[in-house]
C-alpha cells in the first residue's frame, strides 16, 4: 500500500467502530472481539476520519484545536501506521 | 507495578459474554458447556437479558458475545442484539451457523449486529462429511455467503484435536474458498466435556509441529488476504495460559440461568458460590463477591507461583485446570513446567499418542447430548 497522501480522505476500517468510553477515559477502536484503546492524539485523529476531511484538513483542525502547528508529519505518520492495522480505510 | 497480595480496585469487564441458552443443534465432543447442561433448562427472559446488558454497558463492557449452546435457537436474539447495539456494545454472534438463514441475517444485521463468527463445529459424527467437503462444506458455504451478503467480516473458528489435526491443511483450504478473512484455530481446550473425550483428543507433539508448520505455509500464501491465528494447546508448551487475561479482570460469563462466572467453567470449582443476576447486580458481584475476588490478582498464590518471576504474567494459569489435574483450584497450573504436577499433564500427552484401537473402542467419545448429560449428571451426583 503506498502511503496515503495529504488529500485523501480516510474513513474507520469496515468492521471496526471507534467509540468514546468514559470508563476508560479515552477513545477506543473495536472490532470483532476486540479493542484498541486510543492515546489522546490518536483518538484526536480517529475521530475527525470520516471518510469527508482530507488529511490536510484533519491537521489543520488539529493545530487549531491545539493551538500549535508542524503536526503534518506525526498525523501522517499515524494515519499510514492505521491503515496498515485496516483501522482506517479509504473509498 | 503491583505488588503481590496488594488489592486494587478492578478495572470494567470489558468482554461480557451471554451464553443465551445451553440449547444446541449440534453434539460436539468438546464441548466445554458443564456436563450438566441438560438439567439447566431455566433461562433468563428477553427482559432479564436486556436489564444484565444495561448494568455490563454502566460498568464499561464493550464487547458482547451472543453464545450458548446455539444462540440461534432463541427467537428473541434479535431484540437482545438490537438493544445491545443501541447500548454500544460491539455485538459478536458465536454460531455454527445452524440457522442462520438469510432472513434471519438480515433482521440480525438490522438490529446492529457487527460480527459473526462462524464455527466449524464439526461433531465428529459427521467427520466424514466434514472432511469430504460434502454436507459440511455446503451449509458453511451457503452461511459463508449469507455472512458476506451482510457486509460482516468472515471470521472462522475451528476447533482443532487429534482427529482433525492432520487434515488441517484442507481445513484452512476450505476457509480460504469460502473468503475467510480471519481464522482461528482453536486447539482443544480440556474442560468439560473436552476432558472427559482428552483421549481421543489430545494431538500428538508431532502432529502439533506439523500443524504449525503448514499453518506457517498458509500464512506465506495468503499474505494479508487471510490472517490465521494458531491458539498454541498449554498442555504440550509447558506454559500455562493467562486464563480469560486474569480472573475477574476482563471477563464475564454470565450463563442461561443467570448465573455470573469469571470464566465458562468456574462453576466446577469446589468451595465458591457465584451470584445469580437475578438476586444481584453486576456491580455488586463484579466489585464484591467472593466468587470473582478469590483469585483476582497474585495474593491467593502458593508455591511455586507466589515467587514465580512470571506470576504477573500468566497469574498462575488456569484454576479449574489447577482444580482438575492437582485437586486443588490454588495450585500452580499443572500446565506449566514449574508445577510438581505436570507429570499428570505429560502423562496425558504420551497416554494419548499411544491409544490403541481397542483402547478407543472400550472407551467411545461421549457426545454433548441431553441423554449423556442427564446420565452423567446423576451420576456425578451420586458420587457428590
Amino acid at each position: 500500500m503506498t502511503p496515503p497522501g495529504i488529500d485523501t480522505r480516510p474513513r474507520v476500517g469496515t468492521g471496526f467502530r471507534l467509540q468514546w468510553e468514559p470508563a476508560q477515559n479515552s477513545h477506543v477502536l473495536l472490532y470483532p472481539e476486540g479493542m484498541v484503546k486510543l492515546n489522546q492524539s490518536g483518538g484526536e485523529i480517529m475521530k475527525r476520519c470520516d471518510g469527508e476531511r482530507s488529511v490536510a484538513v484533519i491537521v489543520s483542525e488539529l493545530e487549531q484545536a491545539f493551538s500549535t502547528e508542524g503536526l503534518g508529519k506525526d498525523v501522517l505518520a499515524f494515519i499510514d501506521m492505521a491503515g496498515k492495522q485496516r483501522w482506517l480505510a479509504w473509498d | 507495578m503491583q505488588q503481590p497480595g496488594s488489592k486494587t480496585t478492578p478495572g470494567p469487564p470489558l468482554w461480557l459474554l451471554a451464553e443465551l441458552t445451553y440449547r444446541c443443534p449440534l453434539h460436539c465432543v468438546f464441548c466445554y458447556n458443564p456436563i450438566d447442561f441438560a438439567r439447566q433448562e431455566d433461562e433468563l427472559t428477553t427482559d432479564e437479558w436486556v436489564r444484565v446488558l444495561r448494568e455490563g454497558r454502566e460498568l464499561g463492557a464493550v464487547q458482547l458475545g451472543l453464545s450458548g449452546g446455539e444462540p440461534l435457537v432463541r427467537d428473541d436474539l434479535e431484540t437482545i442484539t438490537a438493544e445491545a447495539h443501541r447500548l454500544g456494545y460491539y455485538t459478536n454472534l458465536l454460531t455454527s451457523g445452524v440457522g442462520l438463514t438469510a432472513a434471519r441475517a438480515a433482521a440480525l444485521k438490522a438490529s446492529g449486529l457487527d460480527h459473526v463468527q462462524l464455527s466449524f463445529q464439526d461433531s465428529t459424527k459427521e467427520m466424514n462429511d466434514f472432511l469430504s467437503h460434502t454436507k459440511t462444506f455446503d451449509l458453511k458455504s451457503r452461511v459463508a455467503k449469507i455472512i458476506k451478503d451482510q457486509g460482516w467480516p468472515m471470521v472462522m473458528n475451528v476447533v482443532i484435536h487429534r482427529m482433525n489435526i492432520d487434515h488441517i491443511d484442507r481445513i484452512i483450504g476450505m476457509a480460504a474458498e469460502l473468503g475467510a478473512e480471519y481464522l482461528e484455530l482453536a486447539n482443544t481446550q480440556y474442560y468439560s466435556w473436552a476432558f472427559l473425550n482428552r483421549d481421543h483428543l489430545l494431538p500428538t507433539h508431532e502432529q502439533l509441529k506439523q500443524a504449525e508448520r503448514t499453518t506457517d505455509a498458509w500464512r506465506a500464501r495468503m499474505g494479508d488476504r487471510m490472517r490465521i491465528f494458531f491458539v498454541a494447546p498449554d498442555y504440550h508448551e509447558g506454559t500455562p495460559k493467562r486464563c480469560v487475561n486474569g480472573w475477574g479482570s476482563t471477563f464475564l460469563n454470565v450463563t442461561p440461568d443467570g448465573t455470573a462466572l469469571p470464566c465458562h467453567t468456574a462453576k466446577m470449582l469446589p468451595g465458591l458460590s457465584f451470584p445469580s443476576v437475578r438476586a444481584q447486580s453486576l456491580r455488586e458481584i463484579w466489585f464484591e463477591s467472593e466468587g470473582f475476588n478469590r483469585y483476582r490478582g497474585t495474593g491467593w498464590m502458593k508455591e511455586p507461583c507466589s515467587t514465580c518471576e512470571f506470576r504477573e504474567q500468566d497469574l498462575g494459569g488456569c484454576r479449574c485446570q489447577a482444580y482438575m489435574l492437582a485437586n486443588d483450584p490454588a495450585a500452580a497450573d499443572p500446565a506449566c513446567i514449574k508445577s510438581p504436577h505436570h507429570h499428570r499433564v505429560q502423562e496425558a500427552v504420551e497416554r494419548a499418542g499411544s491409544m490403541t484401537q481397542t483402547q478407543a473402542v472400550e472407551h467411545p467419545l461421549v457426545f454433548r447430548e441431553p441423554a449423556n448429560s442427564r446420565r452423567l449428571a446423576s451420576h456425578l451426583s451420586e458420587e457428590g
